[in-house]
Order: structure tokens, then sequence, then C-alpha cells
């Protein structure tokens, strides 16, 4: 993917930025030039506003990708999800710092900001949103789970090759 | 003593998901990892995911830190992000968590390295530049995904994390009262360029390095704010490992309950310029108002920079539970093992790059 | 509009083709449909080929001349245009080409489809085919095409009850049929079993799930019904074609368990053809994943949203029950040349409205439907084939 390609979107894969009709309020992720939905459409060419998603989402539908998109092959598996937003546009993005039994539809994320990809070892670097398990008191769940005595024995245990899991 | 009143309006830590111990690490090198482990006072360390990096930890940090200070990003004047793991060799690490708070167009930016004390380096540059009036917030953040060679004594301690601090003049949680430095020429532990892993000089980086740094560092701080170590509710040093600080800390005349809050290296590792400010938020998520909290940092090199705080009562009614608090990164984590580690941190390499 | 119909079919064997390049099994299949129509090259008004990825696949663009230049046409100047909507490219192809023999600009055309998808290793195949989603907000952030499909699965299942083993059984039919097609990629049967422990592609899906890249070509030759008996013994007449698009990402879809597209092409289809889907005896299906036919089954009317689950168990769809679908292999046993499938759909219905499908030969099919997909199914192509009598 060329530079310009990538950074035009910045905006919008950094922060969430959107737009939303100014005649039926209907909010658009990715931002669109013209309201596809309002009965007026065509007058809402030119009066589209700028309007930011709040980063908060529920999962819609989730799946784990085993075969992996160009540049995701050092995260394989992980989970892809579409992630409905409050705000009314359904997103693709990945749930980072879970694993898959957690995953559910309805469960609340909240989104986060990672590396996507890389355009090579020497290329420029890709950053984006992706969604993380939401917590009660605002931004992202704790690290998912605490390190269990059990996983600590069985770390030692494999440490001294008495044990295989 | 500051002629202008600055200090800390908000802040927030992040360390990644994943830990290993120094056992699990042991068995791949035919080393004792236990006794790894106890000797440097290092439980776990944490491992960044494949998708995170010095960028994406500043962001996390500064983003829980926004949102806490309930701070208007545009209301940033200045970004310092130091780090000696920046991802880009030549593009600032600052510029892309600029843009991903929403603080760009008008701020300042910069990267700075300075091995583990880039962080307390970029609070002085913003110290002064608020109290300048320069600006009106400057964001100074510490953050690495530090790496040692694989095999390397560095390996069992060198991890992920990092803090973000927002310094102004108003509405402070906590007050600077002054900041004092000690900086020689010591080459204790550097990387040449273009290399992957650091290099050290083994033990020459405790006496000559370390302890005399950030002793003589802390020493005159006390001296010049005319204060002793019974003073301060909370101390927090540059944390290596879990062992260095704890030995600087009883020879200033500190107790273990004074550096309870500031030493977290053994739960989560050496976060590297992450490491003293990850340990000051973690005294800020428990400090009360009037607390008098002594930071000492350092940067291979070789300097130290110290901190004289006084917690605000305003820290009472700061929103210090929005998001996460170190305490869950210092219980929490996913264990890993080696090879897992290994894949993770790119020390795999794949066919063909 | 006159009516259209197709004169002759002819196809390539789908598969790994290494000692094939793409202008070979391009013409090979052109030239099989131009003999059985008995037409001279001087008969023939245009050429519309469907070909998704040339440029990605073969690092040739411009593959229309060169066909025709290929098949010893470049003489005749003919308008030579190629067609591409993703993995529907062959059926939108067919659909310009009726569009121009119905509307009397051409008399003859003829319409092929052709990938050639082997010349690239696997994981490349894989990043061409996900360029059919949406690559600034979907494939971006590590969706893949049948990861696409699998957040589809999941909420069929999770909003209409479908189990996991409901769509497995499609490539267990598919590969049955596959085994008495000698042009199919796979001539292997497969078991439930087989479909259910496939190493996992994106949970639900796994590998029996999703369809082959395959190289291979086939081609149609239409024209005027009226006169089509002087080219043909057995002409099919093309009762409906329709092309309909929706969103290309699957993120803005009303609803991601319906493919409207495909909704209201069949729909269009029927109406056109004055038809309904219990007219239908055998079909081809867009099952480049598994859940996609599952779901086809339902937008193209033959079963009410959620109830296509209980057809395919209690054995209605399958081969000799009410719905014949997938005699040819599908596109999981008889291949996936992109650009080749919509037009091999088509072929397949073909020998069967003639009765020259042999063991796969459906009895007494007289109706006949081929759905199309492209990508997420952004693009749906429905035709209705009716033996002319």
């Amino acid at each position: 993917m060329t530079v310009a390609r990538f950074w035009r979107e910045t905006p919008r894969r950094y922060n969430l930025g959107g737009n939303r009709c100014s005649a039926c309020t209907t909010v658009y992720f990715p931002p669109r030039a013209v309201c596809p939905t309002c009965q007026k459409h065509r007058q809402s060419l030119g009066k589209m506003e700028p309007f930011t998603l709040s980063g908060d989402g529920e999962v819609f539908s989730f799946t784990l990708v085993h075969e992996a998109a160009e540049g995701f092959e050092m995260q394989v598996p992980y989970v892809l999800a579409l992630i409905k937003t409050p705000e009314g546009p359904l997103l693709t993005g990945q749930i980072v710092d879970i694993s898959l039994e957690e995953v559910h539809i309805g469960m609340r994320v909240r989104a986060a900001f990672r590396k996507l990809r890389e355009d090579g070892r020497a290329g420029v670097i890709h950053y984006g949103y992706k969604f993380s398990p939401a917590r009660e008191n605002g931004g992202r769940e704790a690290v998912a789970s605490p390190v269990s005595q059990e996983a600590l024995a069985r770390a030692a245990a494999r440490a001294q090759g008495t044990a295989r899991t | 003593m500051m002629e202008q009143t600055v200090g800390i309006v908000s802040y927030g830590a992040y360390v990644p998901r994943y830990r290993i111990t120094p056992q699990e690490i042991g068995q791949v090198w035919g080393t004792d990892g236990a006794a790894m482990g106890k000797g440097l006072n290092v439980v776990r360390k944490s491992v960044p995911s494949p998708d995170e990096d010095t960028i994406t930890i500043s962001t996390e940090a500064l983003r829980i830190a926004l949102t806490r200070g309930r701070i208007n990003p545009h209301d940033i004047g200045a970004i310092y992000v130091g780090s000696e793991s920046h991802p880009y060799a030549v593009k600032p690490t600052a510029t892309v968590v600029a843009q991903a708070v929403g603080a760009t167009p008008y701020l300042t930016a910069a990267d700075f390295e300075f091995a583990c004390k880039a962080g307390t380096a970029a609070i002085q540059t913003c110290m002064g530049m608020v109290a300048s009036r320069m600006i009106t917030y400057g964001v100074a953040i510490g953050a690495d995904t530090s790496q040692g060679a694989p095999g390397d004594a560095l390996e069992y301690s060198a991890s992920a994390g990092g803090a973000a601090l927002v310094i102004g003049r108003e509405n402070l949680i906590a007050e600077i009262n002054a900041t004092e430095s000690f900086t020689t020429d010591t080459p204790d532990f550097w990387r040449r360029e273009g290399q992957r892993y650091p290099s050290h000089g083994g033990r020459f980086t405790g006496e000559p390095a370390y302890f005399r740094h950030v002793g003589e560092c802390g020493r005159r701080m006390m001296e010049l704010a005319q204060t002793e170590p019974k003073d301060y509710q909370h101390v927090v040093f540059h944390q290596p490992n879990g062992k260095f600080p704890q030995r600087i800390g009883k020879s200033l005349g500190f107790s273990e309950a004074q550096m309870k809050y500031g030493l977290v290296t053994p739960w989560i590792g050496n976060t590297y310029s992450g490491a003293a400010l990850i340990g000051l938020a973690n005294v800020l998520d428990h400090a009360k108002g009037g607390d008098r909290v002594l930071v000492v940092g350092y940067g291979s090199g070789a300097g130290s920079d110290a901190f004289d705080v006084t917690v605000t009562d305003r820290i009472e009614s700061y929103d210090r539970n929005h998001g996460r608090q170190v305490q869950e990164f210092l219980d929490g984590g996913v264990p890993l093992s080696y090879a897992m580690y290994a894949k993770y941190r790119g020390k795999i390499h794949l066919g063909g790059s | 509009m006159r009516e259209v119909a197709i004169l002759g079919i002819g196809q390539t064997k789908f598969g790994e083709l290494w000692d094939r390049s793409f202008r070979e099994i391009g013409i090979e299949a052109g030239f099989a449909a131009l003999q059985e129509a008995k037409l001279s090259s001087q008969d023939i008004g245009a050429l519309y080929l469907g070909n998704m990825a040339s440029g990605s696949f073969i690092e040739q663009e411009h593959i229309a001349p060169l066909i025709l230049d290929y098949a010893g046409l470049a003489g005749h100047h003919l308008p030579a245009i190629r067609v591409e909507a993703g993995g529907a490219s062959g059926a939108v192809a067919l659909h310009q080409a009726y569009l121009a023999v119905a509307s009397g600009a051409h008399d003859f055309v003829v319409v092929g489809g052709a990938e050639k998808m082997t010349d690239v290793p696997e994981d490349v195949q894989t990043d061409i085919a996900n360029a059919s989603a949406d690559q600034e907000w979907e494939t971006v952030f590590g969706a893949t095409l049948p990861s696409l499909w699998a957040l589809v699965a999941r909420r069929h299942m999770h909003d209409h009850g479908t189990r996991r083993e409901d769509f497995a059984r499609i490539p267990v039919m598919a590969h049955e049929m596959g085994s008495k097609n000698p042009l199919a990629h796979f001539r292997n049967k497969i078991t439930l079993d087989q479909v259910l422990e496939g190493s996992p592609v994106a949970d639900p899906l796994g590998v029996m799930d999703c369809a082959p890249a395959s190289d291979g070509a086939a081609a149609v030759v239409l024209g005027p019904l009226e006169v089509a008996r002087k080219y043909t013994d057995t002409p099919v007449r093309i009762a409906a074609s329709q092309v309909a698009c929706d969103t290309l990402a699957l993120q803005h879809r009303k609803d991601v368990t319906t493919v409207e597209a495909t909704v209201v092409a069949a729909k269009a289809a029927f109406q056109r053809a004055k038809k309904s889907p219990k007219d239908v005896q055998v079909a081809e299906i867009h099952d480049a994943y598994s859940i996609s036919a599952l779901m086809a089954l339902e937008d193209l009317g033959f079963y009410a949203k959620g109830a296509a689950a209980k057809g395919l168990s209690d054995g209605e769809v399958a081969f000799g029950g009410k719905l014949s679908i997938n005699t040819s292999g599908g596109l999981k046993a008889q291949g996936q040349p992109f650009g080749a499938v919509g037009v091999a759909q088509v072929a397949e219905i073909v020998r069967q409205l003639r009765g020259d499908a042999k063991d796969r030969q459906v009895s007494g099919a007289k109706l006949g439907l081929t759905h199309n997909l492209g990508g997420t199914g952004a693009t749906s192509v429905v035709h209705l084939l009716e033996r002319a009598n």
C-alpha cells in the first residue's frame, strides 16, 4: 500500500472520524459524500457534517481467523468481528487481548489503538483501531485473566521439563 | 524551587497483556531461571503483542490520561515521547501519538532518547515550557518495548509498558516542587545504530553507573528541597530489576513501606523509559492529598533526573478510577511460552524476509 | 427486446492446469462453444470476457483483445470487452452479452469466462481474492473473504438457529456430484465428518467449506431465439438475466444474514420469466463458501429465511430431490476459476436442459437457475434458463 493511500485515511483509522447527514441525522463510518438512506439524499450532497464515533460498541458477529490476511500472519489465530456502535454504524475489526472462549455476540468492546500492518521491514507502519473488551468504569478491560496459580505452576513445570501441557 | 507552580494535571499507564517468567526463559538457555528471577527480584515480565509497540503503548496511556483529566487535546502544546525503542529510526513516535489523541496540528512534538530516562527528561522539558507559559499543557511520555538479546541476562527483565503525564500550571493533582539532574559520560549500556539488541558493561552497570547516579542525584535533590527520607510517603526509583531500587533505597535511608507502590518491576519487568513513570503512576493511584513523593529516574550513558513532588487534595476528586490502574497490570496477565514469546518479539526469522 | 437463446457451450477442465496458459484455456472454451453452435467466425458480432483479476494473477491486462487475437478473430476487428465483477464476472459478462443480443445490437455473441489462478502461490491467490472485499475498510483490518463469510455464518446461526452441520452438507453434496463430472477440479467424495473436522480457516468455516482456487475457462454462444434452430437442435432460452448490487462492504448491509442483491435479482428474474421458485428443478448456486449457498437457497426464494437448513437436512435439496443443486459439483468440487464460474454454471444448466448431463442428469429438468456472487454479495446475478421447445 502506498504511503498516501493509507495516510489520507488516518483521521478515520486513528480516531473513528465519520460523518452525519444533517437532514436525517444518520451517522456514517467511514464518512460518505451523500446520505444513502435519507429520503432527500440529493439534498444531502454537501450537507454531511463531521461526526466522531465514541469508540464504544458490542460484538455483532465474530470469527477466529486461522488463514490470515496479508500482514496478519504473526497474529494467527486472531478474532475478527463486526462491531455494532451505539451511534449506528457497523465496523469490521479485530478484537485483541481476548481468548476465543470469552468472545460472544453482544459483548461490550471499546476501540484500542494498535499496529495494523507494516509495508515490509523497511516500509511505513500502519496504525488504526481494533477492539478489546470494555470495562465498567470506562476504558478497556483489565488484562483479561489474572495469572492463575495453575498457569504459573504449569509454566514452572514446563521450565523444569517435568510436564507438557 | 520553581517560581511558577507546575505539576501533574493527569496521568495514565499502559502495560501489554502477556507475561513470561524467568523460569520459562531459563529452561531455554540452560539457566536456573528461578534463581535468576530471585536474584533480579523479577517474578514475571510483560511482553507486547505483535501489534503493539512504543507508539501504541504511548497512545493508550495518553488516552487514559486525557479522559481522566477531561483535557481537550487541542490544549496540548507539546508532546515528547521518551523511548529507546521508537518504532522508526527516523520518523517521530510523537507525531503518531499526537494525531491519535486528536492533538494535531497546533503543537510541537519530538522524540527523546536517553536510555531509560528519556521519559523523565521529557517531564523536565515540559515543566520548563509550561512554567514559561510557552504552552498550556505539555505531555511527557516514557514508553518502551525493550529487547534483550536471546540468552542475554537482559532477556530476563526487558519488558514493555509506558506512562503518560500531562504537565500544566492549574488543576494539579501533584505539584512538582523541584527537579535536579546528575549527568556524566558513563558507557554502561548502549545500542549502536543498526544493531538489533543493546550491549552492556555487565557488572559495570551497577556501582559506577546506576548506584552512583541515582544515589548522587537523590541525595542532591533532598539537599536542595531541604528534605529527609522521612519527609516522603513514597519514593520511586528507576528499576531495571527489582533489586537495584531496593538497594539504593535502603542506602539512601528509605524503608520498604515508602518503596511499596513505586516498585513495579517485579511484576511487569523493566519497562525502561516507562519504569519510573509507571512506578509514579502506581503511587498516584494510591496517594492521598499531602503525600510527598521522591522520584529518581536513571538512564544509561548516564544520568539521573530527580523530582520532589507533593500530591494535592485534588487527587481525591480526580477520576483516577477511569481506565486501568497500575495494580491491575501488576496482578494480571496471560502467561506465554518462550516459543510464543520468541514469535511475538520477532526473534524468529520468517523465510524469505 | 427479442428473445435470446444459448446456441453452444464449451468448457475446459477445471483444476491446477500447470501446463496451460491463460490464452490457451480461454480459446479452448470459446472454440468448443462455437463448434457446437455451427457458427463461422464471420457471424460473430462481439466477444464478452468475464475475468476478475488477470492483472494480479498473470500480470496481464487488456485480455479481451488478447483472447480475440488467439482465437484468430483479430482480423475481423470485433469489439472484445472484458467484464469485471469479482467472483460474478462471468455471469455479468453473460448479462452484458444477453443485452447486446436482446437489443438487436448484435446477432451472435461469444461470452467467455476465464481465470488462471495457479501461476501465483496460494497466499497470493488469497490476497487477490480478498480484493473483492473492501480493501480500505475490511481487509486492512484483517478481514479475508472466508472470514467475512464466517461472520455471516455466525450471525445466521445466532439469528436463525442454523447449525454448523446444516451448511456442512453442501460441500458433501458438491463432492458427490463432482465425482461424476470429468471436468471437475475435485473428483473425490467427502463425508460430513470430513467437513466438520476440516482444518479451520475462519471459524466456523473450515477448509472443506471453502471452494478452491482453480484454473479454467467456459464459454457460451448467444443468438436470437427466432433463428436458433438453424444453429443447434437444442437451443436453450434465457428466460431472465438479472444483475443486482449492494454495498461493497459487508458492514454496510442492512442485514448480514440476507444477500439482498440476490433477493432483488431473483424476484426480478422470476417476475420477468413469469415463473416461481417451485418451477425450478435444477440450480447452480454460488457455493464459494458453504454458508453462501445455504443463504442463497433462502434469498433466491426456495426457502423462507432460516428454513433452508431444514430443506437440506430433510433431503429436499439433493440430487434427484425436489431441487437438485450444483450437479456440476459447484464451485466447491467443480472448481472456482473466478471469472469462469458464472459462465460454467450456465453451461451445466444447458447440459441439464438438453438432457446431456449423463449420470448427473436431473430427470425432467425444464427450468434451471444460476446464481453467481461477487465478494460477500455486493454483486448477485440470477439467470433463468428454459428448454426452448
